[in-house]
């Protein structure tokens, strides 16, 4: 078995339960329709919440009059800001949000003011009777506008609007700009985007008024987050709240920090003394936002003769919205993830968080590296073409080499981007069909990489980083309990995968109970592709406990020592099956000594791994990074700017693959992600109002023009991975905008420096190439 | 106002009092506490509340209740049959055609209607039929897959 820190098994290793392709154990709920989400809970007895908004993008609050709302028959509770003097954010030293405004607004959509009724019309109605009367101030809703001189400021405390300003510089740089041959500077801008997850937000909220107890009922992947949030705007004790996390349809960080509807519609019990039930509609889903910024990079990247980078210099400007949020974080990891790619020389990073009069943005998977990675693969190709050199052969002269730390002390223990360029570079025929495509066809290549969890959490306790505990009892099933929260990616599988694994069982045997503060271990959540790592090493942990209390009952039944018995659905001595004892009976004979079992097991991410001493740089460090390179196959209309992608090929390190199936799944899943945002998908905002807020405006891909998808595993096996697995759900996102605009490059000639390549941005981009020389030769 | 609404639900008959703007999606939801058939926009964008209207595939969240008197209702949670998983529901099962499952029972309810009519069906039929249907986990890769696996198992299991 292949404990945490072990040495990492020969890569051919196939396991019995880790690494067979399995089906989520939670599938068959999903298909028949009996899985119960937050909307699907029982709330006949409950009233219904409902939110009033900020019709302005900034002002303040002058005079807010519940009254005549009140007085409507029906309405049970109003809450105002009023109701609750907390502020809450995810990042302890970043609290500056109300769950409703206290004196200014400052985003159109921001919660002023919130009812309980008996049915939703009269809730409505409530909604319209408050009376709320507004200063509007003037407002900005671009980065640009935000940092003028003139402009107005949106928090007190924060001159300028930043945020947060990060000023990074690792290495010489200037000297490593001074051996470069080749020094070439482009500009980027990507568009703002919205996770679009499937499920529009809500809440179930349930105050004991008897006992003062509340319970929560949420759509969260950070249920632990939650809880401490409430504790601390309710200003009940911890003890008092329960936290319950049902079926999650899809999250990518859209709801891996406390969201205002969840504090409003617990106020809302507590001051109604009974239950509430919040469903936002779409719009408001997507108002609630904690997207990715809109985002500017100015790049500049030194290639010496051989084709080595030798010095890097990157400046990121993201509007983050009205609110903190996860903003510094995010500011931070666009710099961090600069390094643990590629072996560059040296890096110099200037970054800054701003604060904008729009829905504050947070969050979205592959957290503050996609448009950064988009700007460098951009650019690196380009300077690949300027120098004749293959894109692949270019990046290839840049692998690192692990076990290896970055110039930012970053962790790489297992590095399989070699591996996956050779398997995209094979499949895709690159260098058969490169070039010699027909006009208006194209081929383009993007590498990227992501975080296995952060190795310092956002909320430090000094706790391990994840606990999952297992019980055995008479009836001979193994029951795991874990706080990770599964919102679609598997997690539940993969734990009951490793318990599987670890004690030689039956899948059919494990059970898997999630999410319930009453029941369950606090975990920090499911974000920054953490559980695997963590949550997988501690239930190989839990389940490695289990196995030696059962092995040793089993060798006193067998009268062998312990190290000769196999364990398993029947335990035996090795070489001896005949006198093979099923596993209940080894069950009752460890229960028979200690009664029902419980175990515990943790994860810690070691210091070494908790990245270096520099303010800001415990932000990029992890356990290990997945590592993808892909290529993308395109045909561009000229006629009507439409992109269409053909086909793509993508690979990615995740380690190993516990469920193949599962990281097939999230391979494509992710690239399909990145699609969306590269060609696509953008939110946009008119005077602050969002003008996209539906599934018709914010254009999610369909089926129909959706590609396929090929995808190569590639497994490095990380030495302190659980049975050397990485993550797998981000890391190959990031890689397919940039994939994206080389091949567009290689079909038309043209290069794109703004995000999405829609087919307004495509066709202004060919007219503006036609009226100046034509840069491609026509093959 | 209510008047009394009558329709077989999988395949079940029902009278109930119903509110004239009452929308098939809350009735389904709210009245018969048919949970399975979700809501994930705000009418019409993407067709997560899928049900079959006798036979067709209709969106229940811009669909009256009443306009769907004396007709028969399928949703996901009449796929079953004694209580195994029907082709369908099994193959998204097997082949990770659901990943968080919010889309699953209007995907599965399109492809089924799909499938009635073109038992057959490649790639491009597919992504006609279910091009209403969003997903945002699975880039549809698996979606399209788990059909026509479903396809060939009603094959295998109808020779």
């Amino acid at each position: 078995m292949n404990a945490p820190g072990a040495k990492a098994a020969p890569k051919t290793a196939r396991r019995h339960a880790a690494g067979q392709p399995t089906p989520l154990l939670d599938g068959v709920e999903k298909v028949t329709g009996k899985a119960v989400y937050t909307a699907d809970m029982n709330a006949a007895d409950a009233l219904v919440g409902r939110i009033l908004r900020s019709p302005v993008s900034h002002g303040r609050i002058l005079r807010i009059d519940t009254a005549a709302a009140e007085a409507l028959p029906g309405v049970v509770a109003i809450v105002t800001g009023a109701d609750c003097d907390k502020t809450y954010g995810v990042i302890p030293i970043a609290m500056n949000e109300f769950p409703m405004a206290r004196d200014r607004l400052r985003y159109r959509g921001e919660p002023v003011a919130a009812v309980a009724a008996v049915d939703a019309d009269t809730a409505a109605r409530a909604l319209e009777l408050i009376e709320l009367e507004i200063e509007k101030l003037p407002a900005v809703h671009t980065a640009r506008d935000a940092r003028r001189p003139d402009a107005p400021q949106l928090h007190d405390n924060k001159p300028g609007n930043i945020e947060r300003e990060v000023h990074h510089e690792f290495g010489d740089v200037s000297a490593g700009f001074q051996a470069a041959s080749l020094v070439r500077e482009a500009s980027f801008h990507c568009a703002e985007v919205n996770h679009a997850q499937m499920e529009p937000h809500a809440a179930l909220a349930e105050y004991d008024a008897e006992r003062d107890r509340l319970t929560l009922h949420s759509v969260t992947q950070v249920p632990f987050y939650v809880h401490l949030t409430l504790a601390r705007c309710l200003d009940m004790d911890t003890s008092r709240i329960r936290v319950v996390k049902p079926f999650v349809g899809g999250g990518f960080g859209a709801r891996t920090e406390t969201l205002n509807f969840e504090i409003i519609a617990a106020l809302l019990a507590r001051k109604a003394r009974g239950k509430v039930m919040m469903r936002l509609s779409r719009e408001e889903s997507i108002i609630t936002h904690r997207g990715r910024p809109a985002t500017d990079i100015d790049l500049k990247i030194g290639l010496d003769d051989a084709g080595r980078i030798t010095a890097v210099e990157c400046s990121v400007t993201q509007a983050g919205g009205a609110y903190a949020g996860y903003g510094l974080v995010t500011i931070l990891y666009a710099g961090a993830l600069l390094h643990g790619i590629y072996d560059i020389g040296a890096v110099r990073y200037d970054g800054w968080r701003v604060y904008t009069n729009t829905p504050p943005c947070g969050a979205m998977r592959g957290h503050g590296t996609v448009d950064v990675r988009h700007a460098f693969e951009c650019l690196l190709d380009r300077m690949a073409r300027e120098m004749g050199l293959d894109p692949f052969e270019l990046r290839q002269r840049n692998l690192l080499q692990a076990p290896t730390r970055t110039l930012n002390e970053l962790m790489v223990n297992s590095y399989g981007l070699g591996e996956c360029l050779g398997r995209v570079k094979k499949a895709s025929g690159w260098d058969a069909r490169k070039g010699k495509l027909p006009p208006g066809r194209g081929l383009g290549l993007a590498c990227s990489h992501y975080v296995s969890g952060a190795a310092k959490p956002v909320h430090w306790t000094g706790e391990p980083h994840a606990v999952v505990s297992m019980k055995l009892d008479f009836d001979g099933a193994v029951t795991v309990l874990t706080g990770a929260s599964d919102i679609g990616q598997g997690s539940t599988t993969i734990v009951a995968l490793a318990a599987a694994e670890v004690l030689n069982i039956d899948l059919s045997r494990i059970r898997v109970v999630t999410n319930d503060s009453v029941i369950t271990p606090k975990d920090n959540g499911s974000y920054s592709s953490r559980v695997t790592f963590m949550v997988g090493n501690a239930a190989i942990q839990a389940a490695e406990e289990l196995k030696r209390k059962l092995l040793s009952a089993a060798a006193e039944k067998l009268d062998a020592s312990l190290e000769d018995i196999e364990p398993g659905e029947y335990f035996h001595v090795r070489g001896a099956r005949q006198s093979a004892l099923p596993f209940r009976e080894v069950a009752l004979a460890a229960l028979a000594r200690e009664g029902t079992i419980t175990v515990k097991g943790s994860f810690t991410c070691p210091p070494e791994a908790q990245g270096g001493k520099h303010r800001g740089g415990a932000v990029g460090s992890t356990m290990g990074f997945s590592y993808a390179a892909q290529v993308v196959e395109v045909s561009v209309d000229a006629d009507t700017g439409q992109i269409n992608v053909e086909k793509v090929w993508a690979a990615l390190d995740c380690g190993y693959a516990i469920n193949p199936l599962a990281v097939e799944g999230q391979i494509e899943g992710s690239v399909w992600m990145g699609m969306g945002q590269a060609l696509s998908e953008e939110t946009r905002y008119q005077d602050g109002l969002p003008a996209h807020a539906g599934l018709l405006d914010y254009k999610v891909p369909t089926m129909v023009e959706s590609p396929d998808i090929e995808v190569h595993i590639v497994e490095s096996i990380d030495p302190l991975g659980p049975f050397g697995a990485k993550e797998a759900g981000e890391g190959a996102l990031s890689g397919f905008p940039p994939a994206l605009v080389n091949a567009v490059q290689d079909a038309t000639g043209v290069d794109m420096d703004v995000l999405p390549l829609s087919p307004d941005r495509v066709l202004d981009a060919l007219r503006k190439a036609r009226r100046r020389p034509a840069r491609k030769e026509a093959s | 106002m209510k008047r009394i609404l009558n329709l077989k639900i999988n395949g079940t008959a029902c009278e109930d009092a119903v509110a004239d703007n009452m929308l098939l999606i809350d009735y389904l939801r709210d009245q018969k506490g048919l949970t399975g058939t979700k809501q994930g926009c705000d009418g019409g964008e993407c067709g997560a509340c899928t049900v079959l209207v006798d036979g067709k595939p209709r969106l229940a969240c811009v669909t009256l209740a009443h306009d769907c008197a004396g007709t028969e209702i399928e949703t996901i949670e009449g796929q079953q049959r004694n209580g195994r998983l029907s082709a369908l529901q099994r193959a998204f099962h097997e082949n990770l055609g659901t990943q968080c499952g919010f889309c699953t029972p209007g995907m599965i309810i399109a492809a089924e209607a799909l499938l009635r009519r073109n038992p057959d069906p490649d790639d491009d039929a597919i992504k006609r039929a279910l091009g209403g249907n969003l997903c945002r986990c699975t880039g549809y890769i698996k979606i399209i897959r788990s059909v026509r696996a479903a396809a060939a198992m009603m094959a295998r299991d109808a020779a």
